[in-house]
């Protein structure tokens, strides 16, 4: 049963990261991801200490927004300080994730809120970090609040749709229609922020970046359409996640870690063997018809290239 | 998205009052004030950097100016988004996008659906008459990565047609195409014009400028002309547009003058 539990949970947060890092990558933001994870760190604390507990909620409205505060700062800072985007970003989470390492060492014997635990994950607990609801036992907490993120992602994604493929296609058409893109930029940052926070607090801060980056990163190797990449960064997720777990059982090693390798491995086998983008079709073709083919793809750089926006 | 009012009644299309934009405290368009005619093709000239995408990008709500303001037929530009459609320079999106053809143009109808709304089956058979008018209906279901630059830029256009807007601004159309799509383009934007609709177009090519337009803006910083073309396309105003760059430009203009390269306006 607890097998069942660990790869579920693991499955529901990769899911979640996977909807919403399909649009950072698209959006040639994916380390966003990276940023927010970190910078939410003194959110959480400051909720734990408020509350004095290990509620979830506190912890989510926390984390989102010191989320939502980073994306702010760094879009700030860069039309202020006019520094490039990354290096923006670069501040602004370095610095936040500082302020959560000095708060939660400066109130460490108040709160057993462990470092390790925010890095590294615990997903192999998750089976005995029961909900118990009216003296009922609900199941695994963590399952509880993927779940809910993955629906509230989900719901924001199926509702958005259009807006959100606009925003990342051509954001100034967007603003010159009137679409209210702040809010569906914000939005999306908000979804992040939650899913981030609610992925790691079971497989740690290095996984969500992987689950946000990776997958997606992907299915952009695999398909051009909106939709498709969609459903194929969760199916990476998810497939990770599954072939992550029994790697770590036969390695006897780390789950978080050998979901954030099998991820890897996809991606790579995505690299070489992609119809449309992989290594080998393009020798392929280019072997078929020396010169030009029919169609070139667009090329293999990784997109992580951080862009201006305005 | 927004709601559109209607058009105050005589007010021209376009009216821009005391326009100053700057980037980081550089002043890059200053007290420009214009107003625009409607149903006319007009051109905007001037050399690199004198801030045509600029203005446009201003009056489009992109960039927020210094000082002044426009109206769209009398009106704050935020009542007036469904009545003018913009056509950004080929460069500003990524090419790779995993969209098709199709719902790139399809993305010109959003201006006319509401929050949470899904295209109807009208908005895609306005989207596939747009496709057909530039000509790239059998593309539709091509992924956009594997267009040409002249593709794209019908796609872009297809994509403003879609729009069904009274004025159009396009920024350098004609960018990059080849002679068949520049005739095809240049058809197009007529035929929107016999529409009655309101073209302006930034274009780069001195050469045809007086064939292919009815107005013309000359713009470098401030802005130097605007009118007919018969009596601003002058070589006074193309000198103070383009300064002392313009010596080997204005030979060239002279040149094709006399070899009747520039065509009389209104000439078809
Ligand atoms: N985002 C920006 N930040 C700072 N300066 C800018 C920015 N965009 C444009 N500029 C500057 O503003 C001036 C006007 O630019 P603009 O793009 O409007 O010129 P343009 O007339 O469209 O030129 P081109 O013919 O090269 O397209 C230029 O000097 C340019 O360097
Ligand atoms: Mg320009």
């Amino acid at each position: 049963m607890s097998t069942f539990w660990i790869i579920l949970t693991a499955c529901l947060a990769s899911s979640a990261c996977a909807l919403v890092g399909s649009f950072l990558v698209l959006r040639k933001q994916a380390m966003l991801g990276d940023a927010i994870s970190h910078a939410v760190l003194p959110g959480i604390a400051i909720a734990f200490l408020l509350t004095a507990s290990r509620n979830t909620f506190p912890m989510l409205i926390g984390a989102g927004a010191f989320g939502l505060l980073t994306v702010y700062l760094t879009e700030k800072l860069q039309l202020r300080g006019r520094l490039m985007n990354d290096a923006s970003m670069g501040i602004v989470f370095t610095t936040l994730f500082a302020i959560g390492v000095i708060i939660i060492t400066m109130f460490a014997s108040q709160v057993d809120l462990d470092q390790e635990c925010i890095l590294y994950g615990e997903i192999a607990y998750v089976p005995w970090d029961l909900w118990i609801f009216n003296g009922m036992n609900m199941g695994p907490r963590p399952v509880w609040i993927l779940g809910f993120v993955l629906m509230l992602n989900l719901l924001f994604i199926v509702s958005c749709y259009k807006e959100l493929k606009i925003y990342a296609f051509d954001r100034q058409l967007a603003v010159s229609m009137g679409i209210p893109i702040m809010l569906i930029h914000y939005g999306l940052m908000g979804s992040v922020s939650f899913s981030t926070i609610a992925a790691f607090e079971s497989v740690g801060a290095i996984l969500v970046v992987a689950l946000i980056v990776v997958p997606p990163a992907t299915a952009y190797l695999l398909t051009r359409r909106l939709s498709h990449l969609l459903m194929l960064a969760v199916f990476f997720g998810i497939l990770s996640s599954i072939s992550g777990y029994y790697l770590a059982y036969w390695t006897n090693s780390s789950i978080a870690g050998a979901i954030a390798v099998m991820t890897g491995v996809y991606f790579g086998l995505a690299l070489f063997f992609s119809p449309v983008d992989g290594i080998l079709a393009k020798k392929y073709r280019r072997k078929q018809n020396t010169g030009k083919g029919p169609y070139e793809g667009p090329g293999l750089e990784l997109r992580t290239k951080q862009t201006i926006n305005i | 998205m927004s709601e559109s009012a209607a058009k105050v009644k005589g007010a021209p299309p376009v009216e821009v009052h005391d326009l100053t934009v700057s980037y980081q405290n550089k002043p890059v368009l200053w007290d420009v004030d214009f107003e625009l005619p409607e149903g006319k093709l007009i051109a905007v000239v001037g050399p690199n950097g004198a801030g045509k995408s600029t203005l446009i990008k201003t009056i489009m709500g992109l960039i927020d100016p210094v000082s002044g303001h426009s109206l769209i037929y009398g009106r704050p530009l935020e009542q007036m988004r469904k009545k003018i459609a913009y056509v950004p320079q080929r460069e500003t999106v990524d090419w790779n996008f995993p969209v098709s053809v199709f719902d790139v143009v399809l993305m010109g109808r959003y201006a006319h659906l509401s929050l949470f709304k899904r295209p109807k089956k009208h908005d895609k058979e306005l989207a596939m008459e747009a496709l057909e008018k530039v000509g790239m209906a059998e593309f539709a279901d091509r992924q956009i990565s594997q267009l040409s630059g002249g593709q794209q830029q019908r796609v872009f256009l297809a994509r403003a047609l879609a729009q069904d807007a009274e004025i159009y601004f396009m920024d350098e159309p004609f960018a990059g195409v080849d002679a068949s799509t520049e005739d095809h383009i240049l058809l197009l934007l007529k035929e929107l014009r016999n529409h009655g609709r309101t073209v302006v177009v930034v274009h780069h090519d001195l050469q045809t400028v007086s064939g292919y337009f009815d107005w013309v803006m000359l713009l470098n910083l401030r802005l130097v002309a605007l009118g007919p073309m018969e009596t601003t396309f002058t070589k006074e105003n193309l000198q103070k547009a383009y300064g002392g760059r313009l010596n080997i430009l204005s030979q060239v203009i002279e040149l094709s003058r006399k070899e009747d390269f520039i065509r009389e306006p209104g000439h078809e």
